[in-house]
């Protein structure tokens, strides 16, 4: 057990690190620093490893990140943390023999259970076991998976065809609420409107809800398995298209991995035409995630006017970025296209017209008392629960964090960037709106900023020889930070390629949000978080 | 308080011209690149090298397009750049599936103005489900048409189903297909509904909706602007004619030896 020492400052450099590990743990593990410093890697043996993160994460105030498993052919497990207040990263490497057993877990820590499903999924996809989880099992992989499947491993073969099984599920829905007249309504994964493959259960004993069980990975693709082997123009595809609404974001955090990796210098122009590009994604998503609020709560014009909004960022983002999703913009060096001076100039004169307009709805929606009665105090997140669960994005910025990738580790153009991140304590679904008005604002702010000030010179640099390595980017997402592993083998061809999307990262605290509700507010609760079920699936 | 009834007015008409004129509103449509034939067979051949799925077919006398296949990468695309595809602007892409089985499948004249839609996501990225979400905002409005969501399987004509089909999804869209009464017609939109596009065929996705339940209809794309879906069900009540999906026809198939 480790004691907390409230004396212990939270190194702001990564030496100040080194030596606060060095001294913690002496011996017990080989601590080095990386990339310039950007990195402090600490491998351990099983038997230190919960007590190393539980000190990451309790005294240091790091948050967990991500969960890196590489079959190579022994087992390498890497954890990821981050903090708010620098950029660096800290990663607790575990090496495993191929005939390895058990892992220990670290979801039961205090702050462990924002791991809790990076763990799930890994026993689902890698056949690994880890010690001490409460609940491992059917996750990923649906039931009617054959036993003992584990499609990330080696030797699978991605390529053999999906074999049709036309059984019924055996899958019955688990029920927790045991009292007097409860049932439970499951609703999805097929929904009435024009909805994301999901489902949820809700136990009911009428009128309130008690819990909400939900059930994900109707859409699991396996983009990480397709991706190896594959060269870094086709896995590009696979980067943008797994999720389509936050193509550009997702995009760039593969592309910006392919460039640590090969020492691709990116023109000035191009970062700051990705920054401008991002931005205006940012702007549509909020957009729709404000369309979906609205629509969730029957307010039909205020509906329209935001559908009106997102109708028109994706025809400009088709006039200037060539797609109305952004597909096919970014590439490994820089830029597709390069807009001229007058589309540049449109886009600004664009954008900071579509702002007044948001302004206005904000204005409108804050005196709309029947709308606002939806949202306040409907599906709250505590801030506890926030940082318990490592929430990121908007979602955790309406509960009280303020962690913004743009901030911690600045990439494109964002160091020169001056903006807002914006923060709300209240964490129900109004905070949640108010976040995602703000956001869309600071957006059009940066475009502004960017638009009207476009160094000039190429948009890419011709592509170089491919090298391998590792490298690991993170970008902030609409919905949150994105953190994208890259392993590169010879020649350019993917060897690994590890996603951790904010949608996972958030689906995962959605339930504490849908407990103890009104039936009718299932809808807006859903629609306050805007999450994709695509960019969770994988 | 806040008018939103004053608000609504002041708007205005939003409303595309679109099926009655067309709709040449900048950003509608991103394009896609057109068959085209080219003077040198080496040019057509280096452009099929740069299309990553395969969707640019070099023959003799130029390039073919399969529509069913692009992705809209933009790898052959170039304003400035003489040996890029030739492109083509324009939303009306959707097709019949079989061009041959038309004929048994038309739809009674008494569903032209109300046509029920029921939506299945089989898998989707997201970009599918939001172009096909946005027929119901002012600019599209797909009701002026008769064109309706329904909540249940059980009243739709139409199952427009988005997605490769991930494996968790084939038991789902297969209920929901079971549960339509007839007639019913299925429009599979995108490239991945059509051809499983960059997932499939795979372990876990299958190679379009056409291996689960039978396709009617299909509306090419990456995404399939909502133009172009509304396109694909003007298709099935016969408002709209069909476009095709390989243009021009394949060599080998036009003249076979």
């Amino acid at each position: 057990m480790v004691v907390l020492d409230q004396h212990v400052v939270p190194p702001e450099h990564s030496s100040a690190l080194l030596a606060l590990c060095r001294g913690r743990w002496g011996g017990r593990i080989a601590a080095s620093l990386e990339d310039t410093g950007r990195v402090c890697r600490i491998e351990c043996r099983p038997e230190e490893l919960r007590e190393i993160c539980e000190w990451l994460m309790r005294e240091l105030q790091f948050t967990f990140a991500t969960l890196v498993v590489e079959e190579q052919p022994a087992w390498s497990l890497t954890y990821v943390f981050y903090k708010d207040s620098n950029s660096l990263w800290v990663y607790v490497e575990l090496r495993l023999d191929a005939g390895a057993g058990a892992v220990p877990s670290i979801s039961g820590l205090v702050h462990g259970p924002s791991a809790d499903w990076h763990e799930r999924e890994i026993e689902d996809l890698f056949g690994l076991s880890f010690e001490g989880h409460p609940r491992l099992g059917e996750f990923v992989l649906h039931e009617d998976w054959p036993e003992g499947t584990n499609p990330m491993r080696r030797d699978f073969d991605a390529g053999q065809p999906l074999v049709d099984r036309p059984s019924e599920p055996r899958w019955q829905p688990p029920t927790i609420v045991a009292a007097p007249g409860a049932f439970s309504m499951p609703i999805g994964p097929v929904f009435a409107d024009f909805a994301e493959s999901a489902h949820f259960l809700l136990e009911t004993v009428g009128e309130d809800v008690i819990r909400t069980i939900p059930r994900f990975f109707y859409k699991f693709r396996g983009v990480e398995k397709i991706a190896e082997g594959k060269p870094i123009d086709r896995v590009l595809l696979l980067a943008e298209r797994f999720s389509g609404i936050t193509a550009f974001a997702h995009g760039l955090a593969f592309c910006q991995a392919v460039e640590a990796i090969c020492c691709i210098e990116v023109p000035e122009r191009a970062r700051a035409l990705r920054t401008v590009f991002a931005e205006l994604e940012r702007l549509r998503h909020h957009a729709a995630v404000i369309t979906g609020i609205c629509n969730s709560t029957a307010l039909a014009i205020a509906a329209s006017q935001a559908a009106l909004i997102e109708e028109d960022l994706l025809r400009l983002s088709c006039e200037t970025g060539r797609h109305r999703y952004l597909f096919g913009l970014t590439t490994p060096g820089g830029l597709a296209c390069d807009p001229s001076v007058e589309q540049s100039r449109h886009l600004a004169g664009a954008v900071d017209g579509i702002a007044g307009r948001l302004d206005d709805l904000h204005r409108m929606l804050r005196y709309s008392s029947s709308f606002l009665d939806r949202l306040e105090e409907v599906g709250i997140i505590t801030a506890e629960h926030a940082l318990s669960y490592g929430l990121v994005g908007p979602i955790a910025r309406a509960s009280g964090g303020s962690r913004d990738i743009r901030k911690i580790f600045p990439y494109a153009a964002y160091e020169g960037v001056d903006f807002r991140v914006p923060a709300e304590t209240q964490g129900d679904g109004y905070a949640r709106l108010r976040v995602f008005f703000q956001e869309a604002e600071q957006s059009a702010t940066i475009i502004g900023q960017v638009a009207s000030t476009l160094p000039g010179g190429p948009v890419s640099v011709d592509p170089p020889e491919w090298r391998a390595g590792v490298a690991l980017s993170a970008v902030e997402a609409p919905l949150g930070a994105a953190f994208h592993w890259l392993r590169l083998g010879e020649n350019g061809i993917v060897a690994r390629y590890r996603m951790t999307p904010p949608s996972f990262t958030n689906w995962h605290g959605f339930h504490l949000a849908a407990e103890n509700f009104a039936f009718q507010d299932f809808p807006i609760i859903l629609a306050s978080f805007g999450l994709s079920n695509a960019e969770c699936d994988r | 308080m806040a008018n939103w009834v004053l608000n609504g007015l002041r708007t205005g008409i939003k409303t595309t011209p679109y099926p009655r004129q067309p709709d040449d509103a900048p950003g509608v449509s991103p394009g896609r690149p057109r068959g085209t034939p080219l003077s040198s067979p080496d040019r057509a051949a280096e452009l099929a090298q740069r299309c990553p799925t395969a969707a640019i077919v070099s023959q003799n006398s130029g390039v073919a397009i399969d529509q069913s296949s692009c992705v809209h990468c933009f790898r052959c695309h170039d304003d400035d750049n003489e040996d890029a595809a030739a492109w083509e602007r324009g939303y009306e892409w959707a097709a019949y599936a079989d061009e041959s089985a038309k004929a048994q499948r038309k739809m009674d004249r008494i569903f032209r103005r109300s046509l029920h839609i029921r939506f299945v996501d089989a898998g989707a990225c997201g970009a599918c489900i939001s172009e096909a979400r946005q027929l119901n905002n002012p600019y599209y409005n797909m009701h002026r048409l008769g064109f309706f969501i329904t909540p249940t399987p059980r009243n739709a004509d139409v199952l427009l189903v988005a997605g490769p089909v991930s494996d968790a999804m084939r038991l789902p869209l297969r209920k929901t297909y079971q549960a339509m009464p007839a007639p019913k017609r299925v429009v599979a939109i995108g490239a991945c509904a059509i051809s499983g596009g960059v997932f499939g065929p795979s372990f876990a996705a299958s190679g379009g909706v056409g291996q689960v339940i039978p396709v009617d209809v299909v509306v090419p794309g990456c995404p399939p602007p909502p133009l172009a879906i509304l396109h694909g069900l003007l298709l099935v009540v016969e408002r709209k004619p069909p476009s095709v999906l390989v243009s021009p026809p394949r060599e080998r198939e036009a003249s076979p030896p």
